[in-house]
């Protein structure tokens, strides 16, 4: 029996979901306690015996024992969740009651509920990330932290932090009432976003890193989609936006981890499947009346996907959505992708143009990817010294050692007075 | 062919369920070598660590074992390999050195008889 990649971490996510549901979220700790024990246990004896049938129904099995040994022992001396109380005082209920919680369906919902908890207000968005990835995709601090290139201490205090505050909140969320679900449900689809993001933008040098962070938040945007209420329009927008990225990710990307050129980008490197269920979702995204970001963004990444050769993308439509995107999600980031994105179809001195004219130009001065942006439209006018200090400027501002990189390639391309990118 | 017994000791440490499942298929692939390459006679047991130590003549009995958790077996397998030698090379392959555990290779007594 092989084990199926991550197979502990995901299960790490449903045990520590369900136990917390069983204790109260006060007891967060004790939760992931059992599950530390779970995982020895299952260490100890698979490596004598081998890995059992159904490894992850074994790993809830053990965890369910260990948490009615402990219902026994501690409840008297410690309060578990409010609304099981009268369920676990008895031993006549007890039993009846976990069986029900650790059912394949409740799990499920076990695993929603901790999301929804993971995002209340009291939380900053960079917490909410950190705690999902913390808590339900069993990521542990090192390993966020390696992914964020951040020290260990730093992430350690922010999880510590933000678990103390999920602890402290008096109940789990109730993903059943409809209008609750629904006003928590854009901050959800917000940290998901943000922890693809976090993957496909990641500093992290190491390629399979971003990768699985991109696929953890497909992961769980996939989750969100199974419940009824969170089946939204904006949610298949949303997984559609990451599946037409994802899908682009392995071009992104070369074989030593670096960043590469939209125009060197090898299109044989897309993921064609993850590009059809992109397709797919976008299609059911498509109902209703709203018109998020999300489906905007969704509809630019598969403009991108779709094109046969960069030299073939329909730029006209790529502008198009960027002024709609702006509508919705005005900022000076999308100000200057829409930029590039003219410089794209009517040229480089248009682009410029369209830069200056970005408002609240002044805060993409320590963007790196600004000066980049004019540094690549000098190039193509042709005047080498000019994109030469733009992209000095930027290398300058690079936040991390692949930035660097890709940034001082576009240096040296100046020199040789290569063509665009 | 002789009989050895693996003892494994220690190499405990709180980990990531990310890297307990590498450990765990270096433990498959390690175990699965042995075993094609015909050394395991017996894949063994696993040990719970806790347990009673029955002491002296007045049978005291306490919870125990007393060894500090470095020490603890956790579990045995029985080997087949030329002599010692042999055994003891065949033991580096055991995952448990990469956590600061070790392996303790025992031949087991032949009874000439």
């Amino acid at each position: 029996m092989e084990l199926s990649e991550h197979l502990f971490r995901h299960e790490a996510g449903r045990m520590v979901a369900t136990l917390t549901r069983i204790f109260g979220v006060h007891n967060l700790g004790l939760a992931e306690d059992v599950v530390q024990e779970a995982f020895c246990r299952a260490l100890e004896i698979w490596k004598f015996r081998g890995v059992p049938e159904n490894p992850s129904a074994w790993l809830m099995t053990t965890a369910k024992n260990r948490a009615l040994d402990v219902l026994r022992r501690e409840r008297t001396a410690r309060a578990f969740a409010p609304e099981l109380t009268r369920q676990l005082e008895s031993e006549w209920t007890l039993l009846p009651t976990i069986e029900e919680e650790f059912a394949a369906a409740a799990v499920k919902d076990d695993e929603l509920r901790m999301m929804f908890s993971c995002c209340g207000p009291r939380l900053s968005e960079e917490a909410q990330v950190a705690l999902i990835l913390h808590i339900l995709c069993g990521f542990s601090v090192d390993e966020i932290a390696s992914a964020f290139v951040s020290s260990h201490a730093a992430v350690e205090k922010r999880i510590t932090r933000s678990k103390k505050v999920l602890a402290g909140s008096r109940k789990l969320f109730d993903i059943s009432g409809v209008e609750d679900f629904a006003r928590r449900l854009p901050a959800v689809q917000r940290a998901l976003y943000l922890l693809f993001n976090e993957g496909y933008h990641s500093a992290s040098q190491e390629k399979a890193v971003r990768v699985e962070l991109c696929h953890e938040a497909i992961r769980l945007t996939l989750m969100l989609l199974k419940n009824p209420l969170g089946a939204a329009p904006s949610t298949y927008a949303l997984a559609a936006l990451m599946s037409l990225n994802a899908a682009r990710l392995p071009a992104r990307l070369d074989v030593s981890g670096n960043l590469t050129a939209l125009a060197e980008q090898d299109r044989s490197h897309f993921d064609q499947s993850l590009a059809e269920d992109g397709l797919r979702l976008l299609e059911r995204a498509a109902t209703g009346p709203e018109l998020t970001d999300y489906h905007v963004e969704a509809a630019i990444a598969w403009v991108h996907t779709s094109a046969q050769r960069t030299e073939d993308t329909d730029w006209a439509t790529i502008v198009s959505l960027y002024d709609k995107l702006i509508a919705i999600r005005p900022s000076p980031v999308v100000a200057l992708n829409r930029a590039i994105a003219i410089a794209q179809r009517d040229g480089p001195k248009r682009g410029l143009d369209e830069i200056h004219a970005i408002q609240d130009l002044e805060r993409l001065a320590n963007y790196p990817f600004y000066h980049a942006a004019l540094g690549e439209f000098e190039l193509r006018k042709g005047n080498h010294k000019a994109a030469q200090d733009h992209f000095k400027l930027a290398f300058s501002l690079a936040r991390n050692s692949m930035e660097r990189q890709f940034l001082n390639q576009r240096v040296n391309a100046c020199e040789q007075g290569e063509g665009v990118a | 062919m002789n009989e050895f017994v693996f003892l494994y000791r220690g190499g405990q440490a709180g980990r990531s369920p990310e890297q307990a499942q590498q450990v765990m298929q270096k433990w498959m692939a390690w175990f699965k070598e042995l075993a094609e390459s015909g050394h395991v006679k017996d894949r063994g047991q696993p040990l719970e660590r806790s347990g009673k130590l029955v002491a002296g003549k007045r049978k005291t009995v306490t919870d125990g074992p007393f060894a500090e958790a470095k020490d603890v077996v956790g579990g045995y397998t029985l080997i087949l390999a030329k002599d010692l030698n042999e055994a003891a090379e065949l033991s580096k392959g055991c995952p448990i050195l990469e956590f600061d555990g070790q392996v303790e290779v025992r031949p087991v007594m032949k009874l000439n008889m």
